[in-house]
C-alpha cells in the first residue's frame, strides 16, 4: 500500500469516528441496550473481509479455513445482533 | 476494485450513519435499526458480485449455520440476558477479525509476501491485538455475567506488571514479524499474547462494574473491524468499524462519569474487594420493617410515587408485577414514574428495555438529571433491587468509597419503601445508610412475590 492510499484510509477513518461521536451523543439514555446490540451488528461488517478470505479454492489452505470461521462467526454476530435489536425496539411503546 | 463496489460500498456507509442518526428519536429507532441492516445487505451483496464466487457453496453453507445461530439465540434470549447475549456476540466480532487477519496473513505470507510491507504488518498485528483481546475479554465479561465465573474481581499480586511485561513482548514480537514476516513462530507469540491480554484485563474487574467492560469490549470491536479495514483496504470496513468503536467509547464515559470513578481506575479493578473490609468495622444500620398489608395501604394513600429499579428487579423477573402496581395506581389516579440511575443494571439502558419488555410506556422512564429535583415532592419512592444508587453516603460521607457518585436522591421524598432480599451489601460492598434512615422502611422478601402480594391487596382494597 502507498502513501497516498493510506491518506486516504485515514481521511476516512478520523471524519468518520467524528461523526459517529456527534451522532451518538444525540442517542437518549433509553435506547442505549439497543444501541449496543445494534452497533454490535454493524461491526459484523467483518463480514465482507470474511467472504474475501474464504474465496478461495480448495480446502487445503488454513486460510481458506480462517475465512470460514470468520464467516460464520460473523454472520452469527451480524444476524443476531440485528434481529435481537428489532426485537427490543418492536417493544419500545409509548401510551 | 471497480468503481460499482465502491459506490455500494459508500451507500452502505450512508445506510450505516443514517441508521444511527434514527437512534436518536424512540419513535424512529426500529426504522433506523432496518436501514442500518438493509446497508449491511448492500454490502454483502456488492462484496459477493465483484468476487465472481468462486465457492458459493461453501459462502453459502457458512452463511446459513451462522444465521441459524444467530436468529436462534435473538428470538430465545430473554430480555433479563441481554448482556450475556451483547458480550458473547461482541465476542464473536472480535474472533472473526481476528480470524481474518491471520487467512489473509497466511495467504500472503504463502503466495505474495511482496504485498506484507510496513502498513499490512501493522494492520495485521493490531487486527489479531485487538481481536484476540476483545474475544477473550467479551468471553470472560460472558462467564461473569452469567455466573458461570464468580462476578467477584479476580485479582493476585503483581497483576498489572504481568499485563505491562505481555504487552511489551508483544510489541517486541510485532517488531521480529516486521523483520522477517515468514517466521510463523512470532505470529504464534503474537496470538498467544492477544488472547492472554484479553482474559487479564477483565479478571480483576468486578460485577458492578460490567456495563463499563461491555461499553470498552463494545468499542473494542469496531476498532477491530477498523483495524480490518486497513488490511484489506476497504473504505466500508473502517466506517462502520469507527461508528461502533465512537459508540462504545461514549457508552464508556457516560458509564464511568455515572459511577465518579476513571476508566484507568475501573480498569485497574478489584473494586468491590478493598472495600468490604474497610465497611466492615462500621455501625450496624438499625432497620424498620414494614409488611405487605402496610405497603398497599402507603401506596393507597400516596398521590406520587416514583420507582427506582435496579439489577435486583431483573434477577426476581419483577418488572412485570411492577406494571401491575402501576395499572393499580392509575386506577387511583397516582402518579407514577420510574427513575432510571445511568448504571442501574448490567449494561447501559438496561431497565429500560426490561420495562419496555413488560409493557410500561417509556415516557414514564425518566433520566437521573430530570427526575433528581422532584423527589423532594414525592409522596412515596419504591426502591427495588438497587442500593449503591441511592445511597445518601456518596453526598454526605468523604470516607465511603462511591463519594461522589451521582445518586437518585431517594432518601428526600417523604416515604421510602426498599423491596430487598435480605441485608446484604450492594455490589460496590458498602453498607447503605438509607436503610437507616427514620422515613425509610424495609420490605424484606423476593421482590416479585412480595410486590405480587402487594398487588393483591391493592385490588382488595379497590
Amino acid at each position: 500500500m502507498d502513501a497516498s492510499e493510506l491518506i486516504v484510509l485515514i481521511y476516512v477513518l478520523v471524519l468518520a469516528s467524528y461523526l459517529g461521536f456527534e451522532l451518538i451523543f444525540k442517542v437518549p439514555p433509553t435506547l442505549h441496550t439497543p444501541l449496543m446490540s445494534g452497533s454490535n451488528a454493524i461491526s459484523g461488517i467483518t463480514i465482507v473481509g470474511a467472504l474475501i478470505a474464504c474465496n478461495e479454492l480448495g480446502y487445503s489452505t488454513l486460510s481458506k479455513w480462517l475465512g470460514m470461521i470468520a464467516l460464520v462467526l460473523a454472520t452469527i454476530n451480524v444476524v443476531g445482533g440485528y434481529a435481537v435489536t428489532d426485537r427490543m425496539l418492536k417493544m419500545f411503546k409509548k401510551k | 476494485m471497480n468503481t460499482g463496489i465502491q459506490l455500494a460500498y459508500l451507500v452502505a456507509s450512508v445506510l450505516f450513519i443514517l441508521g444511527i442518526k434514527y437512534l436518536g428519536k424512540t419513535k424512529d429507532a426500529r426504522k433506523g435499526n432496518f436501514v442500518s441492516a438493509v446497508g449491511m445487505l448492500i454490502a454483502i451483496v456488492a462484496t459477493l458480485v465483484t468476487l465472481d464466487i468462486l465457492t458459493l457453496l461453501e459462502i453459502g453453507v457458512c452463511i446459513l449455520i451462522g444465521s441459524a445461530i444467530g436468529l436462534y439465540y435473538a428470538y430465545k434470549v430473554p430480555m433479563t440476558k441481554i448482556p450475556e447475549m451483547v458480550a458473547l456476540f461482541n465476542g464473536f466480532g472480535g474472533l472473526a477479525s481476528f480470524a481474518v487477519a491471520l487467512s489473509d496473513y497466511y495467504l500472503k505470507s504463502g503466495t505474495n509476501l511482496a504485498s506484507l510491507d510496513a502498513v499490512n504488518l501493522t494492520s495485521i498485528v493490531l487486527s489479531l491485538l485487538i481481536g484476540g483481546v476483545t474475544f477473550t475479554g467479551s468471553m470472560v465479561a460472558y462467564l461473569k455475567l452469567d455466573g458461570k465465573v464468580s462476578g467477584q474481581p479476580i485479582t493476585f499480586t503483581g497483576q498489572h506488571l504481568l499485563n505491562l511485561v505481555l504487552l511489551l513482548a508483544f510489541v517486541a514480537a510485532s517488531v521480529l514479524v516486521f523483520l522477517d514476516p515468514t517466521q510463523i513462530t512470532y505470529i504464534v507469540i503474537l496470538i498467544v499474547i492477544s488472547l492472554l491480554l484479553g482474559i487479564l484485563t477483565v479478571i480483576p474487574i468486578g460485577g458492578a462494574d460490567m456495563p463499563v467492560v461491555i461499553s470498552l469490549l463494545n468499542s473494542y470491536s469496531g476498532m477491530a473491524a477498523c483495524a480490518t479495514g486497513f488490511i484489506l483496504n476497504n473504505n466500508v470496513l473502517i466506517v462502520a468499524g469507527s461508528l461502533v468503536g465512537a459508540s462504545g467509547i461514549i457508552l464508556t464515559q457516560i458509564m464511568c462519569k455515572a459511577m465518579n470513578r476513571s476508566l484507568v481506575n475501573v480498569l485497574l479493578g478489584g473494586f468491590g474487594q478493598t472495600v468490604a473490609t474497610g465497611g466492615a468495622d462500621g455501625p450496624a444500620v438499625v432497620v424498620k420493617e414494614i409488611g405487605v398489608e402496610e405497603t398497599a395501604m402507603l401506596f393507597d394513600s400516596a398521590s406520587s410515587v416514583i420507582v427506582v429499579p435496579g439489577y435486583g428487579m431483573a434477577v426476581a423477573q419483577a418488572q412485570h408485577v411492577i406494571r401491575e402496581l402501576m395499572e393499580q395506581c392509575e386506577k387511583r389516579n397516582i402518579n407514577f414514574r420510574f427513575a432510571i440511575h445511568p448504571v442501574a443494571g448490567r449494561m447501559p439502558g438496561h431497565m429500560n428495555v426490561l420495562l419496555a419488555e413488560a409493557n410500561i410506556s417509556y415516557d414514564k422512564l425518566i433520566e437521573m438529571d430530570d427526575i433528581n429535583e422532584d423527589f423532594s415532592n414525592t409522596d412515596l419512592v419504591f426502591v427495588v433491587g438497587a442500593n449503591d444508587v441511592v445511597n445518601p453516603a456518596a453526598r454526605t460521607n468523604p470516607e465511603s468509597p462511591i463519594y461522589g457518585m451521582p445518586i437518585l436522591n431517594a432518601d428526600k421524598a417523604r416515604t421510602v419503601i426498599v423491596s430487598k432480599r435480605s441485608m446484604g451489601k450492594g455490589y460496590a460492598g458498602v453498607e447503605n445508610e438509607l436503610f437507616g434512615y427514620p422515613n425509610c422502611l424495609m420490605l424484606f422478601g423476593d421482590a416479585k412475590q412480595t410486590i405480587t402480594k402487594v398487588v393483591g391487596e391493592l385490588k382488595e382494597m379497590a
